[in-house]
Parts: structure tokens; C-alpha cells; sequence
């Protein structure tokens, strides 16, 4: 194996005997210029292209409760206050592939979202859960901070990037999961969540998570 | 319109006869042969044309709305050059980072110790199937048919991908491998691969069906392999893009990950995909971002598989990275854009090209990974040379200087032969008046047969695909010089 290595490492010296290092220039846009309502504005315009739901609350619980039915995966740290009441709520300690497949939705907050793709990222932070939690299921509702909209992709990716660091895993989500395999016809609904509800939550104060 | 490029390599426009033909048996054919078969498939040709025109209006829509897709675009060359310059330390990196997050990484010269190294982990496993996201990586070193003869069997998950090997066909395009079928015939090929008589032709159904069918093989799969889009050396990030969720499924549920990644695939630094993930989904597929995109780093203690191995491929990349014209081939994130604007491609089909990587961008980078003999060297003449393509690049890659450059290497590797001889005696002939008047006057007694109107209109032998297109004037029965040297007599 380290003979591959070794050879692979040596190929690629000699067939670069003849070149300069090459400095990047950025002159893309890194950080955006909208002001916030046009921030949210654009976010929920983009983000309802792409097939899904946005709602808008001050009182996400309530508006949350008014969604779900049947049996809704949480994590432990999901506080009180944007716990629906109505439901059965079901905190993850370890399910299996299984049985994530025989629960009706996902609730969760996000790590950030950008208003210029329609995006929201999770990266397995407190109020998220890990990865399968939002792709078994076939509904995945994620509560969105308006704090934590950027504008654009760059901020994003800035955004995310102490958690890259950490190692912690990150999706990316920008509507359901879709297809167009089929003459480029997009059908919405594939193996991800068929639905993607966002609720966008107005009042910064009333959601803090502590840090672990 | 092909066949007017490529004057020198007439041996490849030679059709075929059934009986020699069969004998080749599955030796791929050069690509002007090739082409004939999708030229004369006019359902192929609708399909195509409906695909990649819908794909082509909506990139345009999504790029227009970029302000800054210049910028970006030359951020991306750059970056990924900036890569590419120092590939070794870049990937030295990413295997002290991937390692540091508890991912194995292995390094693989060419497809069949790639090959070697899945299986084996495979096995290692236990595993008899493994679930797969589209990878073209895997795709190029034909893992699949690896896996199988070791016992083990490959489920494609990606929509397309699964249509394509139900079907026992091989990809046509580098995103929508089932481009060339409509819903008709994947609604036929369903039903019957699937035991679902009940199938309609709309695609939602269609797409239901195979949610179904694929839904079991995720819950119970213990090992996945995916390519990848990106792998960021400064965190050891690997990036997976995608639209349905398979490729998620794949990369969180199974016990053991095993990706395949081009070594060419790698940027420095995370802010690096803040470019790239503006630049793919809205050249790929004209979204302004795709569905899903997975980033993970080794293994992660609660979330997503307990083990994780990193396949590091070669299999003629250095061979690319060595020409400095061909190496901004290696930039290619496998958009695909060139493939949809591409007039040739928009008229054969992929599988014209005989590779994975059809269109524009397999037609320079096949002959730089594989050597430029025989069909893949047929593959840089697939083009008017339009630059479309390199209009639409996301990376900028000069595609028509390096078509150009893949020609001259082609007709290079081509002197060796039959061809070559010929030429040189054909140039010793033009040189030298005697023999140049000896060859006339024989032509003239040779030529008799195939004169029409003092035009030639047939060759004889490998000349005929030549000759097809083309009209040559005869040997008239006085040359200018015959004509004077009588004349100077006569006087």
C-alpha cells in the first residue's frame, strides 16, 4: 500500500517539474449587501421555489403543533419552548434505521440558512440531532432563526466553518429531496423527506440553546 | 460535419462490414462509427434534444442571476490550479486531516488496485451487497463488475444511475445517465424490472416506484460507496452533492463508507467551497442549489458510520497532469455543461463516446488518462470546435485549444502505423517532380473507374469514408505542364 503511496506521490512530482504556484484572487462577492428584511424576504421566496413550506412565528410551538400528527422525532436538548404540545414526542437515544422509518416527522432547529439558494445547514448542533434523524422521516419541520439567515453562500459556508473545523458532519438542505432524472422533469419526494417545512421564527430571545 | 475534421485519420471513418464487426466483438468502436448508431435513432435524437435543451434555458436562468459568475468562475480556475500545482502536499494534507478524524485513506495507481482495495474492505466487512451513490470515479474503473465477480453486489441508488443498470445499459450522460430514454421506455423498463405491471409514465410514480423499491436496501445496507464532489485537504472534509436523498442515505446509515475520489478532486481550504457550491448545482443542473449537499470528516462518534476509508485514484490523472496544455482538464468538477451546449453531443448521444466521460470534457480527458491510441484518440475529433463549451465552463477550462492539442497527440500516436507509412510515401511522392508526374500519369489510367465529370467519386480501400464527403478533381487527361512542354515543341 505505501508502495502506491509513494509512487502515486512521486508521479505527480515529476509531472509538475515545470510549474509555478498559483495565488487566488478573490473578487466574488464574499458577503452580501441586503438589509435584513430583504434578507428574510429573499430566503423565503427562494427557499418556497424549491418545494417547501415556510410559516412564520412568533410562537413556533403553537405554529409546530399545528403541522404534526403522529409520532415526531426530537432531540434531548430541544427546549420546552418549541416543544408542540398534541404530539407524540419521541427524544433520540440511539434509534435504529428501523424504527426512524416508522416515525411521521423530524423536528428540529438548523446552524445557519442562506436567503440567495433557499438553504438551511445542520451540522449536529444542540437542537438538531444527528443525520438520520432528518432523513428517515418523511417530513422534516426545522425551526429557523432570522439571526441566523446569511445572504450568501460564502457567509454560509463562514458560518459553518468552526464545525467543519470540529469535524462535526454538515448537510446542506435546500428544499425536499428531489429528482430530475426523468427528462429533467423535477419531481419533488425521493429518499430524503418529501417535505421540508420551515418555520421561521421572528423573536431571537425566546430560543436559547446552551451551548455544550 | 465530424468526419470533415479529422482528414488524417480517414483509416477511423472505415465502415465496417457485419462480419469484422462481430469479430470485434465488444472492442469499443472510434467514435464516428460509433456515432452513426445514435444519428439513425430519431426517438434518441428527440429525447436528447428535449433533455438538453430544458436543462440549457434553465442554467442560463440561474447564472443570470449571478452578479458575480465572472469572478467566481476565475476563483475556481485559480483555486483548483492553485491545487493542482502542488498536488502532493495538497493531498498529503488531506490524508494527515482525514486521518486525524479517524478516516483510513488508501492510495490506488490505477483502476484494478482501486478495484482490489474496495473488495477487500468489502469483504473484510462481510457485506454481500453494498449500496452505491453515483460515482463516476467508480463508474471509470468499472468497480462494479469488480464487486460482482468478488461476490458482491452493487445496488445503485441514484434514479438514474438505477434505470441505467436495470436496463443493462451503460451511462450517456455525466449527470442524467438515463438522458437518452424517455418516460415511456423507463415506465416499460420498470414494470417489468420491478414487477410493477401497474407503472404509468408519469414521473412522479415513477419516482414513487423506485423510492419503494430502494427503500429496504437502505434500511438494511451495512456498507456504502460514494464518489466525491470535493475534499477540502485543510479539514478533511469530504463533499457530496446531490438531489434525492440516496446520496445521504448511503453516506449516514450504513455501518462502513468507502469513497472513491480522483485524486484531482481535492481544494486547499473550506472557504473554497463557498465558490464551488455556487458554481456546480447552478451549471449541473440549473438549480441555484441542489437538495441535499453532505459534508463529513472520517467518523463521527453517534452519527453515520463507525468506519470510514478514503480511496485515493491515480489511474492516469499524473498521465494529465504532466502535459501543461492538458492539465486544466483536470479542474473539471463534472458539471456537465459542457455536454448540454455541445452540437455533437446534443446529436449522438454518450454512448457515441464509449466512455464515462462523454461530451466535450471526455473527449479531452479520456485520451489524457487513457493514451491517445485507437478510440480514445478518435474522441478529440468529436467536435466543430464551436467553444461553446468552454463558454460555459464553471472552471474555465480551454476545451478547444486542448481538443486541438489531443488531435495533434492523436494523429502523433497514429504515425506509428499504417497510416503514418502511407503519409511519409505520399509525402515522398509530392516532393520530387519525377515522381510526382509518374504518380499523375498512373492516376490517370487508375482513376478511369471512379471519374465522374472529372471528379473522383469513389476511393478504393480504407480511402472510401474519405472520399464520401469530398470531391476530388481527376488527373485531367493534359496537365498545364504536358499542355506547355507540347506547346514549347509544337513551336
Amino acid at each position: 500500500m505505501s508502495a502506491a503511496r509513494d509512487e502515486l506521490l512521486a508521479r505527480i512530482r515529476a509531472a509538475l517539474a515545470d510549474v509555478e504556484p498559483v495565488a487566488v484572487t478573490r473578487a466574488y462577492r464574499e458577503v452580501g449587501t441586503l438589509d435584513r428584511a430583504s434578507v428574510v424576504e429573499r430566503f423565503v421566496e427562494r427557499i418556497e421555489d424549491y418545494g417547501a413550506t415556510v410559516i412564520r412565528s412568533s410562537d413556533p410551538a403553537v405554529a409546530v403543533a399545528a403541522l404534526l400528527s403522529g409520532r415526531v422525532v426530537i432531540v434531548h436538548e430541544l427546549p420546552a419552548s418549541l416543544r408542540p404540545s398534541g404530539v407524540e414526542l419521541i427524544e433520540d437515544d440511539g434509534l435504529t434505521a428501523l424504527q426512524l422509518d416508522e416515525i411521521d416527522a423530524a423536528l428540529t432547529t438548523c446552524a445557519a440558512a442562506c436567503a440567495e439558494t433557499g438553504s438551511i445547514a445542520l451540522d449536529g448542533g444542540p437542537g438538531q440531532g444527528r443525520r438520520a434523524l432528518t432523513l428517515v422521516p418523511d417530513l422534516h419541520v426545522c425551526i429557523v432563526r432570522v439571526a441566523d439567515i446569511v445572504e450568501t453562500v460564502p457567509e454560509l459556508i463562514d458560518r459553518l466553518a468552526p464545525s467543519a473545523r470540529e469535524g462535526r458532519p454538515i448537510v446542506i438542505v435546500s428544499g425536499p429531496s428531489a429528482t430530475s432524472d426523468i427528462e429533467l422533469a423535477r419531481v419533488e419526494g425521493v429518499h430524503g423527506p418529501r417535505r421540508l417545512v420551515v418555520v421561521l421564527h421572528d423573536c431571537p430571545t425566546v430560543m436559547s440553546i446552551p451551548q455544550t | 460535419m465530424v468526419r470533415a475534421c479529422a482528414p488524417f485519420i480517414w483509416r477511423k471513418f472505415l465502415p465496417v462490414p457485419p462480419s469484422r464487426a462481430a469479430a470485434r466483438d465488444a472492442a469499443p468502436v472510434v467514435f464516428p462509427q460509433a456515432a452513426r448508431a445514435g444519428l439513425a435513432n430519431a426517438q434518441l435524437r428527440a429525447n436528447l434534444n428535449a433533455a438538453t435543451t430544458t436543462i440549457r434555458e434553465k442554467r442560463a436562468q440561474v447564472v443570470a442571476e449571478v452578479g458575480d459568475w465572472e469572478e467566481l468562475r476565475d476563483a475556481a480556475a485559480a483555486i483548483k490550479d492553485s491545487a493542482l500545482h502542488r498536488l502532493d502536499t495538497v493531498l498529503l494534507e488531506l490524508e494527515a486531516t482525514v486521518t486525524k478524524a479517524r478516516g483510513i485513506v488508501h492510495w490506488a495507481r490505477d483502476a484494478a488496485e482501486a478495484n482490489r482495495i474496495v473488495v477487500d474492505l468489502v469483504r473484510a466487512t462481510g457485506a454481500d451487497e453494498v449500496v452505491k451513490v453515483k460515482s463516476l470515479a467508480t463508474d471509470e474503473i468499472r468497480l462494479n463488475e469488480a464487486l460482482e465477480a468478488g461476490g458482491i453486489r452493487p445496488i445503485e441508488t441514484d434514479l438514474a444511475e438505477l434505470i441505467v443498470q436495470l436496463a443493462g445499459e451503460r451511462a450517456s450522460h455525466l449527470l442524467v445517465p438515463a438522458i437518452h430514454k424517455n418516460r415511456t421506455e423507463i415506465r416499460d423498463l420498470l414494470r417489468v424490472a420491478l414487477d410493477r405491471p401497474d407503472l404509468t409514465d408519469e414521473p412522479t410514480e415513477l419516482t414513487a416506484a423506485a423510492r419503494l423499491h430502494l427503500r429496504a436496501a437502505f434500511l438494511r445496507a451495512r456498507v456504502a460507496i460514494s464518489g466525491a464532489n470535493f475534499a477540502v485537504a485543510e479539514t478533511g472534509t469530504i463533499c457530496v452533492v446531490e438531489s434525492e436523498g440516496n446520496g445521504r442515505m448511503c453516506t449516514t446509515l450504513p455501518e462502513t463508507l468507502i469513497t472513491v475520489m480522483g485524486i484531482e478532486k481535492v481544494v486547499p481550504e473550506w472557504r473554497d467551497l463557498g465558490v464551488f457550491l455556487q458554481l456546480l448545482p447552478r451549471s449541473a443542473t440549473g438549480e441555484r442549489m441542489n437538495p441535499y449537499t453532505s459534508l463529513w470528516a472520517g467518523v463521527r462518534a453517534g452519527d453515520g458510520p463507525s468506519a470510514f476509508h478514503l480511496v485515493l485514484l491515480d489511474n492516469g490523472r499524473t498521465r494529465a497532469l504532466a502535459d501543461d496544455v492538458g492539465r486544466p482538464a483536470l479542474r473539471c468538477i463534472r458539471c456537465s455543461a459542457c455536454v448540454n451546449v455541445c452540437p455533437v453531443y446534443r446529436r449522438v448521444g454518450g454512448h457515441a463516446y464509449h466512455t464515462v466521460y462523454a461530451g466535450p470534457i471526455g473527449a479531452i480527458l479520456q485520451p489524457q488518462l487513457s493514451g491517445e491510441s485507437g478510440q480514445a484518440g478518435s474522441l478529440p475529433f468529436a467536435s466543430s470546435l464551436c467553444g461553446a463549451c468552454a463558454d460555459v465552463c464553471p472552471v474555465k477550462i480551454d476545451i478547444p485549444r486542448i481538443l486541438v492539442r489531443e488531435r495533434a497527440r492523436a494523429v502523433a500516436a497514429e504515425r506509428q502505423g499504417l497510416e503514418g507509412a502511407t503519409l511519409r510515401r505520399l509525402g515522398r511522392i509530392l516532393s520530387d517532380r519525377r515522381r510526382y508526374e509518374r504518380a499523375q500519369r498512373l492516376t490517370r489510367v487508375l482513376q478511369r473507374p471512379a471519374l465522374r465529370d472529372g471528379h473522383l467519386r469513389w476511393f478504393p480501400g480504407p480511402l472510401g469514408g474519405w472520399g464520401e464527403s469530398r470531391d476530388l478533381p481527376g488527373v485531367p487527361a493534359q496537365t498545364f505542364r504536358e499542355w506547355w512542354e507540347a506547346r514549347e515543341r509544337g513551336a
